[in-house]
């Protein structure tokens, strides 16, 4: 096997009658999902290689970072279970105002103020937050799931905002200390701990996601995406399905929110304004939904597109990001993974052809 | 995508050491973070021709070191200001950090400059508390206490018993509206209601709306300026202009940039502010008709002031300093700095390092077809009331 086991989950389960691959058992193809490839890691390769060819960018290989895990939790909804959601900034606030206060309050009371902890408690508070909230938005049809998720966050923003004893209002959440990570790296101007903690905390997260969707509960969402219906006739049980997933999704994007609250010392409301979670879902389509890697590398493109246009044109950077988007959907399926796999397969075939004529 | 940053990264490289030659007799970096897109985006234009202004007049060489800006967009997110400043620190090694036109974006910065020990010129944003959140906060914009207070005066003097405040509800405005209670009420007046509007959501017609039912003499209003259009748009198609009340407020709601665009109703609204683009002074009118020169179809506001004070400040401090760029030593030669600027004489408290300044009250008048706002009054030398 060598590039067609490049192919992604979400397009292995297209029909097989299309690729004409033979019928494979359930097993081994959560098997053969389950192996590491080389392109995994030279991604990640690359991405602890960013340490050293670029020592002056770690704050904003940091953010990155945390957007890429931020989208990829939407990707677990949106790319496996088809649950398309425009409120993941909703539980990235959560879990940013969580993390702030545990480090706010705990801040000196021994070992409530070490941030792994404070990322515990932020995931924990996003995904009581995904819990609850879950059983609103598997009522309804997509569209209605789309309003009951944008509902949410505007909820979540107002409370944000209104609740001014708590999370200071309009003006954030400020003096918010970080303690040292595990008692020993203090958070440094140069960003390397933040760099290195951040790494590390998404590293294990995307092994998690990559473990959950290549289990047979992530083949079952997979069902569930394909045909709701049929796979309740086979006896699936949908809705806690969904329920899990939606609650697991929510307290991974928490864990962002505590990512990022932690490295910058403060919560603001715009951590769980409506272009955070609009922002997200722009990038996880940029990068192509349904692979785990589509929001890491979609985070990637638009802060480096961010970056270099706005360094260029400050003021109309959004309409270059806006082009870009219009281009990737109309002329390729699947984002930058989807043209990556794409001109992969082409290449391989085309050397393929070169050796026998 | 990573070798793609590469090549840029090298692209850069090369047309820094092209630059190198003159770089080499020692440059001074300064940052400045502006906000250039989203609903503020009117906020950092202005800031940045008013710095760049500053330079273009005065040239960019300071105690025999060559000054230069560099400009971020913080989009007005607080978390973008934040890492911003991070690298201007380490990346850019600038002497000073300058800009935040939002209360959040400078509070966001306060643990970065404190750790670093790195002056952040605050050119816009306008809450008491900012300054106390670092030494290393130095303002030359104003806080909203400072222009409340002479308005309420103004306005008991006038006749007004009762009162109605209608503000933003973030930092400035609650500052701004207690502040406004405090003084009008010392004066024997009396504050209704005060109406709090979302920042997020310009819209105020409900606000607007309970402001008229319970018929106050007076509406005080407060709202950062690149929304004060639509807010005054939404006053007159209310009706409270008509309906008796008089309606005042900082001059952040007749901002210069915009007051054109508003249009002839405000004619005759009176507001407190620092700066006018009709402030009757020499400097004022070279200020105005440079910066009209340098941006085409751009009038200065205090916003521009603030960039044009900010970038003052710092190259004062630097002479003062003899071109040493350590952080204490540039605050420490920034406290008690006083100076003329096109606004008038402007000091730097040297105890809360925030600006001490004169306070003009102001009524919206038409001149040479454009709307102005024409000083007819003036509190000497104000003092933020808040800091203690």
């Amino acid at each position: 096997m060598s590039a067609i086991d490049a192919k992604p989950p979400a397009e292995a389960a297209a029909p097989p009658a299309a690729s004409g691959a033979p019928a494979v058992s359930p097993a081994a193809r959560l098997l053969a999902g389950s192996r590491w490839r080389w392109y995994e890691f030279a991604f990640w390769g690359l991405a602890l290689g960013s340490y050293f060819v670029f020592p002056n960018k770690l704050m904003l290989i940091s953010e990155i970072l945390i957007l890429g895990l931020l989208a990829l939790s939407i990707d677990l909804t949106l790319g496996y279970a088809g649950l398309v959601t425009l409120g993941q900034g909703a539980f990235f606030g959560v879990g940013a105002y969580a993390a702030g206060l545990a480090a706010k309050y705990g801040a000196g009371a021994g070992p409530w103020s070490d941030p792994l902890l404070g990322l515990v408690i932020a995931a924990g508070a996003a995904g009581l937050v995904g819990f609850v909230t879950s059983f609103l938005v598997l009522r309804g049809s997509d569209l209605t799931r789309l309003m009951v998720t944008l509902g949410v966050a505007l909820i979540v923003e107002e409370i944000v905002t209104q609740a001014k004893s708590v999370t200071g209002g309009s003006d954030g959440l400020q003096g918010v200390m970080s303690s040292n990570v595990l008692g020993m790296w203090s958070f440094d101007l140069y960003g390397k701990t933040a760099f290195w903690y951040v790494l590390i905390v998404t590293f294990v997260c995307f092994w998690f996601c990559r473990r959950l969707v290549n289990s047979p509960f992530g083949l079952s969402l997979l069902a569930i995406k394909g045909n709701p219906l049929r796979a309740r006739a086979i006896g699936m049980p949908v809705n806690a399905r969904l329920v899990a997933i939606y609650t697991i999704s929510a307290a991974i994007a928490g864990l962002a929110g505590g990512l990022l609250t932690q490295t910058t010392q403060f919560a603001s409301p715009d951590m769980v304004a409506f272009h955070r979670s609009a922002d997200s879902l722009l990038i996880l389509i940029f990068g192509g939904s349904g692979h785990l890697y589509g929001g890491l590398i979609g985070a990637v493109a638009f802060r480096i597109m961010q970056d270099f246009i706005g360094n260029i044109t400050p003021q109309y950077w959004l309409f270059w990001v806006g082009l870009v988007l219009v281009l990737l959907v109309l002329f390729v399926r699947n984002g930058i993974v989807g043209l990556m796999a794409n001109g992969w397969r082409r290449l391989t075939q085309k050397s393929h052809e070169g050796k026998n004529p | 995508m990573l070798r793609r940053h590469l090549l840029l990264g090298f692209a850069g490289l090369a047309a820094m050491s092209a630059a190198a030659p003159v770089a080499a007799q020692e440059t001074v970096k300064v940052g400045l973070i502006a906000t250039l897109t989203g609903p503020q985006a009117a906020s950092g234009r202005q800031k940045v021709a008013g710095a760049k202004l500053y330079m273009a007049l005065n040239g960019n060489m300071v105690a025999g070191k060559k000054i230069e800006l560099i400009i971020k967009d913080d989009t007005g997110v607080a978390d973008i200001t934040r890492r911003h400043a991070q690298e201007l620190i380490v990346n850019d090694k600038v002497a000073a950090i300058s800009g935040f036109s939002l209360t959040p974006l400078a509070l966001a910065v306060a643990p970065v400059i404190t750790q670093a020990k790195i002056p952040a010129i605050i050119m816009t944003a306008g809450t008491s508390i900012i300054t106390e959140r670092s030494p290393y906060f130095v303002r030359v914009s104003f806080t909203l206490p400072q222009q409340s207070v002479p308005i309420a005066e103004w306005i008991a003097k006038n006749g007004a018993k009762t009162a109605v405040s209608l503000v933003s509800d973030y930092g400035p405005g609650i500052d701004a509206q207690d502040a406004f209670k405090m003084r009008f009420e010392e004066k024997g007046g009396k504050v209704l209601e005060q109406l709090k509007a979302p920042l997020a959501n310009p819209e105020f017609s409900a606000f607007l709306q309970r402001a008229k039912d319970l018929k106050p003499d007076a509406l005080f209003l407060f709202v950062p300026a690149p929304t004060a259009g639509s807010l005054m748009k939404q006053v007159i198609d209310r009706g409270l202009i008509e309906a008796n009340i008089k309606v005042v407020g900082t001059g952040d709601i007749t901002d210069d940039d915009q007051l054109n665009g508003i249009g002839d109703s405000v004619l005759g609204l009176v507001t407190s502010h620092f700066y006018s683009a009709a402030h009757d002074s020499p400097m004022n009118k070279k200020f105005v008709e440079e910066f009209k020169k340098a941006n085409p179809g751009m009038r200065p506001n205090f916003i521009g002031v603030g960039g044009y004070d900010g970038m003052h400040a710092f190259y004062q401090a630097l002479e003062k300093t003899k071109g040493d760029t350590d952080g204490t030593k540039l605050v420490e030669a920034m406290k008690g700095m006083s100076f003329e600027s096109p606004r008038g004489m402007l000091t730097i408290d040297p105890a809360t390092r925030d600006v001490v300044q004169d306070v003009y009250i102001r009524k919206v008048e038409k001149k040479d077809g454009e709307l102005y706002n024409i000083e007819f009054d003036v509190v000497k030398q104000v003092k933020d009331p808040i800091h203690k």
